[in-house]
């Protein structure tokens, strides 16, 4: 049966989301001729409809519904509705991502073994390895076009990269370069090359930054296999008395209640509402929430260590001219306890625009140590540092006992605490990315906070053993068999790199999986 | 609470600016009229010291007095020597409505008062900045020196034409990005 599908088709795969897990995982299933109804909670834009505007851009796709916090992050304190800085819409924070797209390191993949006990840590190795994940690797590489990688062209480093690139000679290090990153060098897969707009958390309006927006959701809708629901926000899964799951309930725009009835549910809605519409799901025979004996759902929340530095010169740097991450020092990635912490961390160049710098540089400071630093805006340089954080099981995302939503859902608090090695490895980064622009002659370096968070991982962890997470190594459901999580949320342990190449070879390998399940007649 | 500010920018309508010009409101007419209804309202130093005429406004609810003192204190919030009254003005002109004005009438008091305190006729006559700051300091924590420094992060620099003080370019996709137009430009290094 070709799309649309219709509610009563308990034939279809749902799949909640259509992200970098969500978008990629509904295309790979409909190319292998799976019929999937693909809950979308938010519009639909393309490169025509995005703005190269910080706030505008922010206003028409970042995922402002209310969220609470707690914990001693600075988020809570500076940003405290808005723990996370992610998309609603279709594509998911694949429109907003910078493209940095990098291979987890082997060590990390096995986070427990390769650190041992860490003091507060809830550590676990993933239950699979570098080897069996090196072929998706290759696999995703290809399909989002990254550069440096299958004899890919690197692209041209702007003016914030080539400050920083010397800065980072200077200081000695070696794996310096213009990044592995899902924008095209040259022309590719009907893609332009990149035309160093900037904007790139606004959506890029060449396309030259992949995003499954508009490239895995309508050539899976091509195939006619494929609905997406836009405006369709999914708020509980059903299942029946054997423990199965049997539908999705959704509101639509109008605040309408739908059952769009399934065969399989995949979840892949980032790692806050991911574990929030598996707690929102509780049932007599579920009641601590959907896929949660272990007790695992929502804990071990990961946002990454991050952290920025910016800094001023006595000349003009003009950084927020191209491709806004456009660099990579790779040197501190590496796991080397003689640092004072476990694990590593990446350094990226990173720029905002004004509207944004003044919103982040320092929030809530004020006064003529603030503004002098915007006043040299046009002489500045910016990187993001990004590392591995540790897995904490009091870090979680829970349902709010108070707030609730437009649709009348509990909303999720955010509850972070640094851990020491986060902490440890934050200051380290400042001080290191501080030393990149000093040697270049900065006249003055600002250690930035963190902004809230996009890297949102962890809160359906997968494990080897049931009582160790939420998910085995498929992304599926130790409980219920034919429920799966299929974004962020599987992540084990966050490693230092960004996520998103992860988890579209995550996406692209479960899809294999769930086609030749269903096809055996396993699901 | 992001995105609550970012409305408070979207409601600022620059447009109004030029037409309320044309009716001769300059800002010397305004505080000719401030004079007029207060006899202990004396413009402060910074006020008088700005050159440039091109803001002004017609007040809706807020007091002159009130309002000059207003801009005053976004000023030191966010002081850019370079940046013109007339975008302090933009950035708070929305507090003038008859819901918020008994808010900020009464928090512009507690500033006048912390300065008479400390030995000045107001806030607006105290002279010196740091003196000005070290008044601020009393209220940082307060929700109406937070609701004030909030909305400005987006109230000022969210405003297209004070972009260009800062160097920022604003939008490229019109003009083909910077490939052609000196995204590698950097000369020094």
């Amino acid at each position: 049966m070709a799309a649309p599908f219709d509610l009563n088709d308990s034939s279809v795969v749902v799949v909640i989301g259509t992200g970098a897990g969500g978008g990629v995982l509904a295309n790979e299933l409909a190319q292998k001729g799976v019929s999937v109804v693909a809950l979308e909670a938010g519009g639909r834009y393309l490169p025509e409809d995005y703005v190269n505007d910080e706030w505008e851009s922010f206003g028409q796709l970042a995922w402002t519904d209310p969220r609470t916090t707690s914990g001693d992050w600075r988020v809570a304190k500076d940003f405290s509705g808005l723990p996370a800085w992610i998309v609603k819409a279709v594509g998911g924070s694949t429109t907003h991502w910078a493209g940095a797209s990098l291979r987890f390191q082997e060590h990390e993949w096995k986070a427990k073994s390769s650190y041992g006990e860490v003091e507060g840590a809830n550590l676990l190795d993933w239950p699979i390895d570098a080897a069996e994940m090196a072929p998706w690797y290759e696999k995703a590489e290809d399909k989002l076009g990254v550069t440096l990688t299958g004899g890919r062209e690197g692209l041209p480093g702007n003016n914030n990269y080539l400050v920083f690139e010397k800065g980072a000679k200077a200081l000695g290090y070696k794996e310096v370069h213009t990044g592995r990153m899902a924008i095209n060098s040259a022309d590719n897969d009907d893609r332009m090359a990149c035309r160093q707009t900037g904007f790139c958390f606004q959506g890029c309006k060449w396309g030259a930054k992949w995003s499954s927006a508009y490239t895995d959701v309508p050539r899976g809708e091509s195939t006619g296999n494929l609905e997406v629901r836009e405006n369709a926000h999914a708020a509980r899964i059903l299942h029946n008395p054997e423990g199965k799951v049997t539908g999705v309930e959704y509101f639509d725009k109008e605040g309408n209640l739908h059952l769009q009835n399934a065969r399989v549910v995949c979840v892949a809605g980032n790692s806050y509402e991911s574990p929030r519409l598996l707690l929102n799901s509780a049932s007599p025979m579920f009641p601590d929430g959907l896929a949660n004996s272990s007790g695992q759902v929502g804990r071990n929340y990961m946002r990454h260590m991050t952290g920025s530095v910016y800094a001023l010169f006595d000349k003009p740097v003009k950084m927020w001219r191209g491709t806004t991450m456009a660099g990579i020092i790779q040197d501190e990635a590496k796991h080397d306890p003689s640092r004072g912490f476990v694990g590593g961390y990446e350094m990226e160049t990173l720029a905002l625009g004004i509207p944004f710098m003044a919103a982040f540089l320092n929030p809530g400071a004020w006064g003529r140590e603030f503004t002098t630093a915007l006043d040299g805006y046009e002489n500045m340089a910016g990187m993001w540092l990004v590392g591995e954080d540790m897995p904490q099981e009091s870090n979680a995302v829970t349902l709010s006992p108070d707030v609730k939503d437009q649709f009348g859902l509990p909303v999720v608090n955010v509850h972070f605490d640094d851990h020491p090695n986060d902490v440890a490895m934050r200051n380290h980064a400042y001080q290191q990315g501080m030393a990149v622009y000093d040697a270049v002659g900065a006249t003055r370096t600002m250690p930035t906070p963190p902004y809230p968070s996009t890297h949102n991982l962890g809160t359906n962890r997968m494990s080897e053993k049931p009582e160790d997470g939420v998910v085995n190594r498929w992304g599926q459901s130790h409980d219920v068999s034919n429920l799966f999580v299929s974004d962020g949320s599987q992540f084990t342990t966050g490693a230092a790199e960004n996520p998103t190449l992860t988890i579209v070879a995550l996406a692209m390998r479960q899809a294999e999986h769930i086609a030749s399940e269903l096809s055996s007649k396993n699901l | 609470m992001m995105k609550k500010e970012s409305q408070i920018t979207f409601n600022n309508d620059r447009a109004s600016t030029s037409a309320l010009e044309s009716e001769g409101l300059t800002r010397r007419d305004l505080l000719k009229r401030a004079t007029a209804l207060s006899a202990t309202f004396v413009v402060g130093p910074g006020f008088l010291a700005s050159s440039s005429a091109a803001w002004a406004t017609e007040l809706q609810a807020l007091k002159p007095e009130t309002f000059a003192t207003l801009v005053q204190m976004a000023r030191d919030i966010y002081p850019h020597d370079h940046v013109g009254d007339e975008f302090y003005v933009t950035a708070v002109k929305g507090y003038d409505t008859e819901d918020s004005a008994a808010d900020i009438e009464k928090g512009i008091g507690t500033l006048d008062a912390a300065a008479r305190i400390n030995g000045h006729s107001s806030y607006l006559n105290v002279g010196w900045e740091r003196e000005r700051v070290k008044i601020l300091q009393i209220f940082e924590n307060s929700a109406f020196f937070q609701q004030i420094r909030g909305g400005l992060v987006t109230g000022l620099y969210n405003q297209k034409a004070v972009w260009p003080l800062f160097g920022y370019e604003g939008e490229s996709f019109s003009g083909g990005g910077y490939l052609d137009r000196g995204f590698n430009d950097i000369n020094w290094l």
